[in-house]
C-alpha cells in the first residue's frame, strides 16, 4: 500500500489533555502494563507543577475539556496534590492510579478542592481481579490488599472510584467476574461501586506476557472506510511529556508518537499504522471516562 | 423588551409533566416554547406526546432517542458499556419502538438536529447533546468553561441550550454569552424530589441573557400507575415516585453521581 493511503487520524478538537506526570515510574511492575513501567524507569523526567500549569493554560486557550493525569504512578511525584488541585481550577481532573500509595492527609487536601470547585475529580483505579489469587499474579504479590485499602481509603473520604480491570478472561466468565468484583468492593465498605472494564494492549509489558502485534493486526484501508474516527482517544486528544507533546498516552513510548513542542503544533494528523491502534480500532475510546466517552457510530 | 422562551428538555414519554409543563409556560406568559428532543423512553404511551406538541406548535430538535426510533434503529445509541444500564436501556427503547406509530415515527425523521434563532439581537442555538454530537454529555461537573467558549466561538452563538443529560445547569461564558441544560420533563434530576425540571430562558436588549430553573409538579402517581400497567420495570417507577435514578448510573461523572442516593 503507498504511503499516502495509510489511514490517518485528523484532530478535531482537543477534548483531552493528558500528563504523563510520573513519566513511566510506578511503584509496581505490572506484567500487562502497556507501557513498560517500573520503579527504576528514568525514560521520562516528572512533569513540574509549572509545567504543568503552563500546559493547562495553554490548553485552556484551546478549549480543552478534561485532564487525565497517568504515569507510572502519578502519586509517587511528590508535588501531585497541588498539580491536581491546579488543574481542577480549569476543568475536570481524572487521575489513573494504582491505589496503593495514596494518603489520607493528600484526599482530604483533594476532597476539599473537588467540594469548593465546580469539577469532578475521578480516580480510576486499576485491580486486576477481584481476589488475591486473580489479581496478584498481573500486578505483583499483595498488591490486591494494598490496591483494596486504596479504594477504602477513597470512600472513606467520599470519592467515587473507578475500578478499572484488563480483561485478563474470556467473554463466558465476565458476568461472574463482574459480580465478584461488586461483592468484594462492597465487603469492604464501597456501596455502589463503579467499574470499567478495558481491553488488554499487546505492547510494553503485556508484549512479553501474551504475545505482541502480528504484523496483520492492523488498521488497513478497507477498515477505515465509514469508520466513525471519533471514537479513537487520538482524535480528540494528546498526552504532555517532559519531551513534549505525543499523540496519546498508549504509544508514548514510540518515537513517532512525539508530535511537536506546543499543543497547537501536535493538533496535526497521525498515521495508526501500531498494533495498540488495531485494539483502538476494535474496542473504541478505551481510555476516556463514561460520563464523556464518544458513543459508537453517534456522530451526526 | 424582553423574549421569554421555554424549552424542555427530554420528555421520555412523559406526556402528564408535558402537558403540565405547556400550561405551566404559558401561565408564566412565554413568548415560544422549545423541546430540546427525546420524546420516547422510559414512560408509558409514547404516542401520548405526539397531539401535545403539535397542538401548541411547539418546534422540537432531534434527539439520539428520536433518531433511533425514527429510523427503527436497535438501541437508543446513549452507549452504555455497563450490562445493567444496557438492560433497562433496551427495555425501555423496544417498549417505546413498539409503540410509536409509524406517523409519529416518520414525524421524528423531519426533525432538525438544531434550531438557531435569533432574539433581541442574540444569536440562539438548541441542540439536543452539543453542538457537535447529538449524543454528547454536557453535565455540570465534566465540562469545562474553556470548552464551553471554544463551543459558542465555534458555532458563532451567544447561547447554546442543550439537554441529554437529564440534570440541569448553567454556566456564565464570556462576552456575556451562556450555556444552559435545561434538563428534562421526563423524569426527576436525581434529587430525590419527585418534580421535574424545564427552563424560561430570558433575552433582554439591556440586561443580556438569563435563565431560570423551574421545577415543575405533575400528576407523578398517574405516570406511575400506568407503568405498572404497561409493565414497565418497577426500577422506572421507583424513580419516578422517589426522584431517585435507580438505572443509567454509569455515565454520572463522580459529582453528580454522589449528590444522588444510588
Ligand atoms: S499497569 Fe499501572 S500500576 Fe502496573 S506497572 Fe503499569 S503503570 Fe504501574
Ligand atoms: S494507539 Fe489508539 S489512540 Fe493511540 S494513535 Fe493508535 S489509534 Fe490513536
Amino acid at each position: 500500500m503507498p504511503a499516502g493511503d495509510l489511514p490517518q487520524v485528523v484532530p478535531s478538537h482537543l477534548d483531552a489533555l493528558w500528563f504523563q506526570v510520573t513519566g513511566l515510574r510506578c511503584n509496581l511492575a505490572c506484567h500487562h502494563c502497556f507501557v513498560s513501567c517500573h520503579p527504576k524507569n528514568n525514560t521520562f523526567a516528572f512533569l513540574s507543577l509549572a509545567d504543568v500549569e503552563s500546559r493547562l493554560e495553554e490548553a485552556a486557550a484551546l478549549g480543552v475539556k478534561e485532564f487525565y493525569f497517568t504515569g507510572g504512578e502519578p502519586f509517587l511525584h511528590p508535588q501531585i496534590v497541588p498539580i491536581l488541585i491546579a488543574a481542577l481550577a480549569y476543568g475536570p481532573v481524572t487521575v489513573l492510579t494504582n491505589g496503593t500509595v495514596l494518603k489520607a492527609d493528600w484526599l482530604r487536601q483533594l476532597r476539599d478542592a473537588e467540594e469548593q470547585g465546580i469539577y469532578s475529580l475521578e480516580f480510576r483505579v486499576s485491580i486486576d481481579g477481584f481476589s488475591p489469587e486473580s489479581n496478584d499474579p498481573i500486578r505483583g504479590e499483595g498488591t490486591f490488599v494494598r490496591a483494596m485499602s486504596g479504594v477504602k481509603l477513597l470512600v472513606e473520604h467520599n470519592f467515587l472510584p473507578i475500578i478499572t480491570a484488563v480483561r485478563t478472561w474470556s467473554d463466558a466468565a465476565e458476568s461472574h467476574i463482574v459480580a465478584e468484583f461488586v461483592h468484594a468492593l462492597k465487603e469492604i465498605g464501597y456501596a455502589r461501586p463503579r467499574i470499567k472494564l478495558l481491553p488488554t494492549l499487546q505492547i510494553g509489558a503485556e508484549e512479553s506476557r501474551s504475545c505482541g502485534y502480528a504484523d496483520h493486526d492492523r488498521i488497513t484501508a478497507e477498515m477505515w472506510a465509514g469508520f466513525d474516527s471519533t471514537q479513537l482517544v487520538c482524535e480528540n486528544s494528546r498526552v504532555v511529556s517532559d519531551r513534549g507533546v505525543h499523540v496519546c498516552p498508549i504509544l508514548i513510548e514510540s518515537p513517532d508518537s512525539l508530535l511537536g513542542k506546543t499543543l497547537a503544533q501536535s493538533l496535526r494528523p497521525f498515521e495508526v499504522s501500531h498494533g495498540a491502534c488495531f485494539t483502538c480500532y476494535q474496542f473504541g475510546s478505551i481510555c476516556a471516562n463514561p460520563s464523556s466517552a464518544p458513543a459508537t457510530g453517534k456522530d451526526r | 423588551m424582553t423574549t421569554r422562551i421555554a424549552c424542555f428538555g427530554g420528555i421520555y414519554n412523559n406526556y402528564l409533566a408535558l402537558e403540565a409543563a405547556i400550561a405551566d409556560a404559558q401561565r408564566r406568559g412565554v413568548d415560544q416554547m422549545f423541546c430540546l428532543g427525546d420524546l420516547g423512553a422510559f414512560g408509558p404511551h409514547p404516542d401520548r406526546v405526539f397531539p401535545l406538541l403539535h397542538q401548541h406548535e411547539i418546534q422540537v430538535v432531534r434527539g439520539n432517542y428520536d433518531d433511533s426510533i425514527g429510523r427503527g434503529l436497535n438501541d437508543c445509541q446513549c452507549g452504555y458499556t455497563d450490562p445493567r444500564d444496557n438492560h433497562f436501556a433496551q427495555i425501555s427503547y423496544d417498549y417505546t419502538l413498539q409503540n410509536t406509530s409509524s406517523e409519529n415515527r416518520a414525524y421524528l425523521c423531519t426533525l432538525p438536529a438544531e434550531i438557531r434563532l435569533e432574539i433581541e439581537g442574540r444569536q440562539l442555538l438548541l441542540c439536543h447533546g452539543s453542538p457537535r454530537r447529538t449524543n454528547e454529555f454536557l453535565w455540570e461537573s465534566t465540562t469545562s468553561t474553556s470548552f464551553l467558549n471554544w463551543l459558542a466561538d465555534q458555532q458563532q452563538a451567544d447561547l447554546i441550550l442543550a439537554t441529554h443529560t437529564g440534570i440541569h445547569w448553567g454556566r456564565e461564558l464570556s462576552n456575556r454569552r451562556a450555556f444552559v441544560n435545561v434538563g428534562v420533563l421526563g423524569r426527576p434530576a436525581n434529587d430525590g424530589r419527585t418534580e421535574v425540571w424545564y427552563a424560561i430562558i430570558s433575552v433582554d436588549p439591556h440586561s443580556g441573557i438569563s435563565w431560570q430553573f423551574v421545577p415543575l409538579e405533575y400528576d407523578f402517581r398517574r405516570l406511575s400507575s400506568e407503568m405498572t400497567a404497561q409493565r414497565l420495570p418497577p426500577e422506572f417507577i421507583e424513580t419516578i415516585q422517589t426522584g431517585w435514578w435507580t438505572t443509567c448510573l454509569e455515565i454520572l461523572p463522580a459529582k453528580e453521581r454522589r449528590w444522588g442516593l444510588y
